[in-house]
């Protein structure tokens, strides 16, 4: 198995599972959001990555050139990307009406605020 | 012209209409252009209905770039099923959403919630019709943003929490959904779902492909609301305006289950899905343990919208319950179910909003003595209830006989045990409000001052859904017809 070769897939599990925890983890509002974005762009890494060609050069025609990386996984990511963003400026909103109703962005706060409403 | 670019129309319409209502910035304007535009959609949904059913499935291409390449809205019996589903529910909550919505929302939020519902609606339109996997993840988003914000509108600050909650769990679904589909593209190297289906059998037992059948199990199962992945739900469903739960209620987790059949049955195929990786034997499980327990929790519940959003989630465990057969009839219950329960849960959710509209709480011991007070309202509320227990001549029972029907012949009898436990629970939860509202005095000082009943507005599409649910109880050509159809199609026994 070539583990070093594959290693654009290492960087993608190990920034999943960091987002990942740091979702389920954190405590802070605004710290699940990055911890999402974290999460999110582990899987951009995985496309964009898988789109390269080995010896391709960029999806650009041009004299001489025969091969070329794969356009396509980076017109998706470009997609994903917008999603993301969407995500997190929704969240973001969201977190700032939180603190104005709360007052805190810490989730165990919040949590006693609303038993003891 | 128009017959010929039905599939376009179906997304383009509402998609164009929701930033045109923010543009009219008055309520009003913005609430009448939604409501043609959801009527719009109801139409193009039948007349799509009807070309399928005449003349078998459907392909348009997107800008007339040919599929696989270029983006192909592929519409047959399962799809054209649920986009009726979604705009019928689309048209009927949007009348209902005008007083609603005046008096739970302040006037500035208006013209910004007639654009989110637009978009909620093209999104899960987008969803349902599209024929390219990537592109089914976009839409889903789409879809999904704008119920977060649809959501967080609720006048509970909890909406707040429940939304951001929702927003976080929804956006783990839809990321493990688009690594699925990476995986796929991997893979294959096509996104489109008819040629993924010609692919993947080559490259069936590669590890990329598996693992991208598990992210894609554990991504819609996320977005369905299925057992231990369904606690977004109740919080979600509790605090949002009253037109919103309605509408997410029949809607949001119905697209998730077409996800769910679309890949599982076209995609992958139901001989790998379910003969060689036994994706069934994981999905039953999860459905009996989500028709006991929310069953049981929702009798636990004093609001009365948690307790109709944990019922949600066990009549989900009912359509999963059926499609995890993955038998003709079994399948057929489970999308007639898809149907029926849209029907009854909006018809709910729909009166439980006239109430709050009246007497400004959904607890059970605020709803005591509203059976005399808002006779109309609460009569629809039992009939919904009826219907959802399954008694006989309602929609609810087509879906638990077939569900019976198919366990039985599989030999399951512990299963159709299940499926009547279930419906025993709903009797006692359903008993709770109806006792509440029939039987208990009304609380001091409020029997003189009669409560007014809800406003024809909010009344007619109320009865409108509860009706269709008593109709298509007694009368299930359609819906039992096209459901068969959809079934014997993803089974791959005909077109």
């Amino acid at each position: 198995m070539d583990l070093p070769g594959l290693y654009n897939y290492w960087v993608v599990v190990v920034l999943m599972m960091i987002g990942f925890y740091v979702v389920v983890a954190s405590g802070n509002l605004v710290k699940k959001i990055v911890g999402l974005n974290i999460f999110q762009t582990s899987v951009f890494i995985l496309y964009i990555s898988m789109g390269k060609i080995e010896g391709g050069t960029a999806p650009i025609i041009g004299e001489g050139w025969t091969v070329y990386s794969n356009p396509l996984p980076h017109v998706l990511i470009l997609t994903a990307i917008v999603v993301g963003v969407a995500t997190t400026a929704l969240g973001l909103a969201l977190i700032v009406r939180i603190k104005e109703a709360y007052g805190t962005v810490e989730e165990d706060e919040i949590q006693q605020k609303q038993d003891n409403a | 012209m128009i017959l010929a670019h039905l599939p376009a129309l179906q997304i383009v319409v509402p998609l164009i209409a929701a930033p045109a209502c923010l543009l009219l910035r008055r309520g009003t304007a913005a609430w009448f252009l939604a409501l043609l535009v959801a009527w719009a959609a109801l139409i193009l949904s039948v007349l799509l209905l009807r070309q399928v059913l005449a003349g078998g499935p459907i392909s348009y291409e997107l800008g007339d770039w040919a599929a696989p390449w270029g983006i192909e809205y592929r519409v047959d019996a399962v799809n054209a099923f649920v986009l009726l589903i979604v705009a019928a529910v689309g048209a009927v909550v949007l009348p209902y959403a005008r007083t609603s919505v005046a008096h739970e929302l302040p006037e500035s939020q208006h013209a910004a919630f007639y654009t989110a519902l637009l978009l909620c609606l093209a999104g899960l339109l987008g969803v349902t019709i599209t024929g390219d996997a990537f592109n089914l993840f976009v839409f889903l988003e789409i879809s999904s943003l704008s119920s977060y914000v649809l959501i967080a509108l609720g006048r509970d600050p909890r909406a707040l929490t429940a939304a951001f909650q929702y927003l976080i769990l929804g956006t783990l679904g839809a990321t493990f959904i688009v690594i699925g589909v990476g995986m796929l593209y991997m893979a294959t190297g096509t996104l489109n779902m008819m040629d993924l289906a010609e692919r993947i059998p080559p490259v069936s037992d590669s590890r990329t492909v598996l693992v991208a059948f598990a992210f894609l199990a554990v991504g819609a199962s996320l977005k369905l609301a299925l057992f231990p992945l369904h606690l977004w739900l109740p919080n979600a469903y509790a605090y949002a305006p009253s037109a919103v739960t309605a509408f997410l209620a029949a809607t949001a987790t119905k697209v998730s289950v077409y996800i769910l059949l679309r890949f599982f049955f076209t995609v992958f195929g139901a001989g790998y899905s379910f003969d060689l990786l036994t994706l069934n034997h994981l999905l039953m499980p999860l459905a009996v343990v989500a028709i006991l327990v929310c069953s049981t929790v929702a009798i636990y519940q004093n609001d009365v919208k948690r307790l109709l959003a944990y019922s949600s989630v066990a009549q989900i465990g009912y359509m999963i319950l059926g499609i995890g057969f993955v038998s003709v009839s079994g399948l057929t219950a489970g999308i007639v179910h898809l149907f029926n329960h849209a029907m009854i849960k909006g018809g709910l959710f729909l009166a439980l909003g006239c109430v709050a509209l009246r007497i400004g709480s959904v607890r059970i011991e605020d709803m005591r003595g509203l059976g005399r007070r808002m006779p109309l309202t609460m009569f629809s509320f039992v009939l919904g209830g009826l219907s959802l227990i399954g008694v006989p001549l309602t929609a609810g029972f087509i879906s638990k006989l077939y569900l019976v029907r198919a366990a039985i012949e599989q030999g399951e009898w512990f299963l159709a045990a299940v499926v009547l436990v279930g419906s025993l629970l709903a009797v006692i939860y359903i008993w709770r409000v109806v006792e509440s509202a029939y039987l208990a005095p009304s609380p001091e000082g409020t029997a003189e001052a009669p409560v007014a009943e809800a406003p024809l507005s909010m009344l007619i599409p109320t009865w409108v859904l509860i009706l269709a649910s008593i109709y298509f109880g007694i009368d299930t050509s359609v819906t039992v017809g096209v459901a068969q159809r959809a079934a014997e199609m993803l089974l791959g026994a005909a077109p």
